[in-house]
C-alpha cells in the first residue's frame, strides 16, 4: 500500500517540472500563438546554469548555492527568451506560423551548441541540495524532502502566474491577447511588448523546471528534448491557454509515467504518448480546450 | 498538345541533358566523391518527398526522419531476419509496404489537427519511434543498430565484393533510375488535379472544403505518399551508408531534412533536390571544421528564413526576373 | 426548391432569426433585402450549412437538411460565395475556377495526368471566366487583383460548381458603381442559362427591382415583405425600412 504512496508521490514530483514547462509553452503559445522549439533548450540552460553554479563553489552551503542557481537559471533564461524574442521571433511576426516554427527550431539548435561551447559535453552533476535535505519516512520506504520542495516550489510558481493573469493589469491584458489579439490590439493594447514579455516568462519557468531538476538529474546535452516533447503532450492533453488544463495534464502525465515506470520500464515516453493519441483521438482540443 | 509537345519543351531537353550527365558521373567523380553523391541522391529522393508535405500541401513536419528510418530498417530487418528474401526487387516493395503503414498511421494521427499542431505532432511521433528502435534492441539492434548487406540484385550476387566496388557500379545505375522514376512521378502528382487540390488546401482549407474537398483525407494521402518517398529514399540510402542506427530517426536528422529543403528552396520543385545534394558536401565540410556543426545549422538556418526564405533557387528565380525586367528604357515619353 | 419553414436562431438570448418561412422555386431569382443587422447573413449562414438552427427545418429538393453538414449540402448542389473574399491566394485564377471543376467532376481522385492536360476542362475554366469577364488576368494570383475582380473570382468559382441553388452574398459589393450592373449581367445571365436558382443578399434597390424574381424583406429577423419587387416597394412598411420614408 504505501509503495502506491510512494509511486504517486513521485508522479507528482515529476508532474512539478512538467506543470512548470507546460505553463511556460502554453504562455507562449497562448498569447503569441507561437509553438516555441526552443523550450526544451530553455529547460537545458537552466539545468546547466544551476547545477554549475551548485559545483562551483566546492561543497560549501549547497543549499544556499541552489537557491541561488534557482533564481539565475531563471533569470538567465528570461534573458535568454527575451533576447530571442526581441531578435529573432519579431520579425516574424507578420510571416507565416511556419517560419516562426522554423526560427524557433533555428533557436534550438544554436542553444544546444551554445551549451556544449559553454559547459563541454561533460555532466554536471548537483545532488548535494537533495541529500542534504534528506528523507523521512514513509512506512517502511524512505522519501526524499528534496521531492516536496520541488512540488512547493512548482505550487509557488503556479500560484505566483495565477496571480499575476488575474490580478495584475499586466496579466490582464496578456489574458485578453490570448483570447482575441485582433480585439486587444483595437483596443490599444501594446502587443509587442506583452508578447516579449510573454515570452520572457515562459523562458523563466522553464529554466526554473530546468534547475530544480539537477539534484536528481545530472544536465547533460539533449536533456531540454524530452521536456519539450512532455510539456508539448501536457498543453495538448490539458487543452490550449488554460493553466487548469497544464495542471491537470502535467498531473496525469506525472502519474502515468510514475506508475507506468514501474509495470514497464521500459516503454516510458512512448506510452505516454500512447495515451495523449488515445485522448486526442476523442477529443482533439484537449481536455479542456477551447 | 500532347506528350509529343511537351518532349520537345526546353526544360524537358535539360531534364534529359542532366539525365544523361548523371550516367557518366562514375567515370568522372573518385569513388568517395560518388558515394557522397550518391547519399546527396537518396536525400533528394527524401526531400522530393518532403516537399509534397510543405510546398504542395502546406504541412511542415519535422519528423521525417522516421520515415525515413522505417525504409532504412525494412531493409536492415529483412537482411537479418529473412536472409533469403534479400533481393533488391523485394526489398524495394517491402520499404514502400513498411513505409505505407507507418505513414498511414503518423498520418493519420498528425493531419487532425491545425497546422503547428501537426510539425510538433510529427517531431513527437519521430521521437517514439526513436525511442522503440532503441529501447528494442533485440529485435532492431539498439543503438548498435543492423549492418547492411550487398543485396542480391536481379538474380546477380554480389557476395565477396567490396562495397565500393558495388557501389561505383551497378547500383549507381539503378539509383539513378530510380531518383529518375521518382522526380517523374512526384512531378505527374504536383500537376495533377490531385496536386492541385492539395494545393487549393494548403492556400485555403476553409474554401477547400466549400468547394467540395475532403481536407483530412487528402492531407492524409498526401501524407502518404511522402512518407513513401521518404521510406524509398531511406531504403536506397542503407546501401549506401552499409548500416542503420536510430539516428536517422531522431530529431536532429528531421531537423536537417528541413534544412536541406530550405537551403534548396522548397517554392521552385527542383529546390528540394539541389539542397539535398549541396547538403550532403556542406555538412562534411562543416565538420570536418568544426564540432559545433548544429550551431552552425542552426545560425545559417536562422540566416536563411531571414534573408533568404525560398532558398537559392528561389533567390535564383528573383535573379532571373529582375535581370529579364532590367533593360528599360531611361527615355521618358514626351 | 428550398423550402424553410419556421426557422429560428438564437445566439445566447438574443434571436436573430424569427419564425422565418419561404420558398424558392427552381430558377428563381430572390433577393435578400433589409438593414444592417436584420440577419440577412445569418439567414444565408443557415442555408449553406455555417450555423445550425435553434429550431426548425430546412428542406432542399424535398430532403431535409436542416442539421446536414455544409459539406454534404455542398454535394447536393447548394453553394455559396462568400462576403469576404475566400479565394486561393496561392494559386492562379484559372487554377482557382479549375480546381473546383475537377472537383465537381470527380477528377481529384481519379487524375492522374498534369492538370494542363485537360483540356476541356481547362478551357470551360477559362469560358468561365470569359463568362465573368476576368479571362486576361488568368494567370495572376489574387493578391494582385482589385477588390472588385477578386469578388467576381469568388462568385465564379461558386458558379463553377454547377449547382443547383447559389447563395450569393453581396456579390456587387466593392466593385466600382459604373461596373455593378455588368457584374450583375453576367452573373444574372450565367443563372438563368443554368437554369440555377439563386438567392442574393443585396442592398442597392436598383439592382434589386432589375434583376429579382421575388425580394424577401428582412428585419430584426422577420421576414416582413414577400413579393415581386414592384409590389412590395409601393408597400408601407417595407419603405419604412429600407428608406426610413414615413407613409
Amino acid at each position: 500500500m504505501e509503495h502506491w504512496i510512494v509511486y504517486l508521490l513521485n508522479g507528482l514530483y515529476f508532474a512539478s517540472f512538467l506543470f512548470l514547462t507546460s505553463l511556460g509553452l502554453s504562455i507562449i503559445l497562448g498569447v503569441m500563438g507561437i509553438l516555441n522549439l526552443a523550450h526544451g533548450s530553455l529547460f537545458a540552460i537552466g539545468a546547466f546554469v544551476a547545477a554549475w553554479i551548485v559545483g562551483a563553489f566546492g561543497d560549501n552551503s549547497p543549499l544556499t548555492l541552489f537557491l541561488v542557481g534557482l533564481l539565475a537559471a531563471l533569470g538567465v533564461a528570461g534573458v535568454v527568451g527575451l533576447a530571442l524574442e526581441t531578435s529573432l521571433i519579431r520579425p516574424m511576426y507578420k510571416r507565416a506560423l511556419e517560419y516562426q516554427l522554423l526560427i524557433t527550431f533555428g533557436a534550438l539548435l544554436l542553444i544546444e551548441d551554445l551549451i556544449k561551447m559553454i559547459w563541454g559535453g561533460t555532466a554536471y552533476y548537483a545532488s548535494k541540495p537533495f541529500t542534504v535535505m534528506g528523507n523521512f519516512g514513509i512506512g517502511s520506504n524512505q522519501y526524499p524532502f528534496y521531492f516536496i520542495f520541488a512540488m512547493l516550489i512548482s505550487m509557488a510558481a503556479g500560484i505566483g502566474i495565477w496571480m499575476v493573469m488575474s490580478k495584475t493589469r499586466v496579466g490582464i491584458m496578456l489574458r485578453s491577447i490570448s483570447m482575441d489579439r485582433e480585439m486587444a490590439q483595437a483596443m490599444g493594447i501594446q502587443i509587442g511588448k506583452l508578447n516579449t514579455l510573454a515570452f520572457g516568462m515562459g523562458a523563466a519557468l522553464a529554466g526554473l523546471a530546468g534547475a530544480l531538476i539537477v539534484p536528481t538529474t545530472p544536465a547533460l546535452l539533449g536533456i531540454g528534448m524530452d521536456p519539450l516533447i512532455l510539456a508539448f503532450i501536457v498543453v495538448v492533453l490539458g487543452g490550449l491557454g488554460s493553466l487548469k488544463g497544464a495542471l491537470i495534464g502535467s498531473l496525469i502525465v506525472g502519474e502515468t509515467r510514475s506508475i507506468g515506470i514501474v509495470f514497464f520500464p521500459e516503454i516510458e515516453l512512448p506510452l505516454l504518448f500512447l495515451i495523449a493519441v488515445i485522448i486526442l483521438v476523442f477529443k482533439p482540443e484537449g481536455l479542456f480546450g477551447r | 498538345m500532347g506528350v509529343k509537345n511537351a518532349i520537345l519543351k526546353p526544360k524537358f531537353l535539360v531534364y534529359l541533358g542532366c539525365f544523361i550527365l548523371l550516367l557518366f558521373i562514375p567515370r568522372v567523380l573518385p569513388v568517395y566523391h560518388l558515394i557522397l553523391f550518391e547519399s546527396g541522391i537518396t536525400f533528394a529522393i527524401m526531400a522530393l518527398g518532403f516537399n509534397l508535405l510543405l510546398r504542395y500541401t502546406g504541412l511542415l513536419s519535422f519528423g521525417h526522419g522516421a520515415l525515413f528510418a522505417v525504409g532504412a530498417y525494412a531493409v536492415g530487418m529483412t537482411g537479418k531476419y529473412f536472409p533469403e528474401l534479400y533481393r533488391i526487387e523485394i526489398l524495394i516493395p517491402v520499404a514502400l509496404l513498411a513505409s505505407f503503414v507507418v505513414s498511414a498511421i503518423f498520418g493519420f494521427i498528425c493531419v487532425r489537427h491545425t497546422r503547428v499542431f501537426f510539425s510538433i505532432l510529427a517531431l513527437a511521433l519521430s521521437m517514439v519511434l526513436f525511442a522503440l528502435l532503441v529501447k528494442l534492441y533485440n529485435i532492431t539492434g539498439g543503438s548498435d543498430g543492423i549492418h547492411i548487406e550487398l543485396p542480391v540484385m536481379f538474380g546477380k550476387s554480389f557476395e565477396g565484393m567490396k562495397r565500393f566496388e558495388f557501389l561505383s557500379g551497378a547500383y549507381y545505375y539503378l539509383l539513378i533510375c530510380v531518383f529518375a522514376a521518382a522526380t517523374i512521378i512526384m512531378f505527374a502528382i504536383v500537376n495533377s488535379p490531385f496536386g492541385k487540390a492539395l494545393q487549393s488546401i494548403r492556400d485555403n482549407e476553409v474554401r477547400a472544403e466549400m468547394i467540395g474537398i475532403r481536407v483530412r483525407r487528402y492531407r492524409l494521402y498526401a501524407f502518404i505518399l511522402s512518407g513513401l518517398f521518404t521510406g524509398l529514399g531511406g531504403a536506397m540510402w542503407s546501401f549506401v551508408n552499409g548500416h542503420v542506427t536510430p539516428e536517422i530517426a531522431e530529431w536532429v536528422f528531421s531537423g536537417e531534412i528541413v534544412y536541406m529543403t530550405l537551403l534548396g528552396g522548397f517554392m521552385v520543385f527542383e529546390g528540394p533536390i539541389i539542397g539535398a545534394i549541396l547538403f550532403t558536401y556542406l555538412r562534411l565540410y562543416a565538420v570536418s571544421i568544426t564540432q559545433y556543426w548544429m550551431f552552425l545549422i542552426g545560425a545559417t538556418l536562422i540566416i536563411l528564413v531571414l534573408l533568404l526564405p525560398e532558398g537559392i533557387t528561389g533567390g535564383f528565380v528573383k535573379l532571373v526576373s529582375k535581370m529579364r525586367r532590367a533593360p528599360s528604357t531611361g527615355v521618358a515619353q514626351c | 426548391m428550398l423550402r424553410v419553414k419556421e426557422l429560428k436562431k438564437d445566439f445566447g438570448k438574443v434571436r436573430i432569426i424569427d419564425c422565418a418561412a419561404f420558398e424558392v422555386r427552381a430558377d428563381e431569382i430572390v433577393s435578400l433585402v433589409g438593414p444592417n443587422g436584420a440577419g440577412k447573413t445569418t439567414l444565408v449562414n443557415l442555408i449553406s450549412g455555417h450555423i445550425l438552427p435553434t429550431s426548425g427545418r430546412i428542406e432542399f429538393l424535398d430532403r431535409n437538411i436542416t442539421f446536414a453538414s455544409p459539406y454534404k449540402r455542398i454535394k447536393m448542389g447548394v453553394a455559396r460565395n462568400f462576403q469576404i473574399t475566400n479565394l486561393f491566394l496561392d494559386s492562379s485564377v484559372l487554377d482557382n475556377v479549375r480546381t473546383c471543376l475537377f472537383s465537381v467532376y470527380g477528377k481529384i481522385k481519379r487524375g492522374i495526368l498534369p492538370a494542363s492536360y485537360y483540356r476541356a476542362i481547362t478551357q470551360e475554366a477559362i469560358e468561365i471566366l470569359d463568362l465573368f469577364g476576368i479571362s486576361e488576368k488568368k494567370d495572376l494570383t489574387p493578391p494582385n487583383l482589385s477588390e472588385g475582380d477578386k469578388k467576381i473570382l469568388d462568385t465564379a468559382m461558386a458558379f463553377a460548381l454547377k449547382s443547383k441553388f447559389l447563395l450569393l452574398d453581396e456579390p456587387t459589393s466593392g466593385v466600382a458603381t459604373g461596373d455593378k450592373f455588368k457584374v450583375m449581367d453576367t452573373i444574372v445571365s450565367a443563372i438563368r442559362r443554368e437554369k440555377m436558382a439563386c438567392m442574393i443578399i443585396e442592398h442597392d434597390m436598383d439592382i434589386v427591382s432589375d434583376y429579382s424574381d421575388r425580394v424577401l424583406v428582412l428585419s430584426e429577423g422577420v421576414i416582413i415583405a414577400n413579393g415581386k419587387p414592384k409590389e412590395i416597394m409601393e408597400q408601407d412598411n417595407v419603405k419604412e425600412i429600407l428608406f426610413g420614408v414615413r407613409a
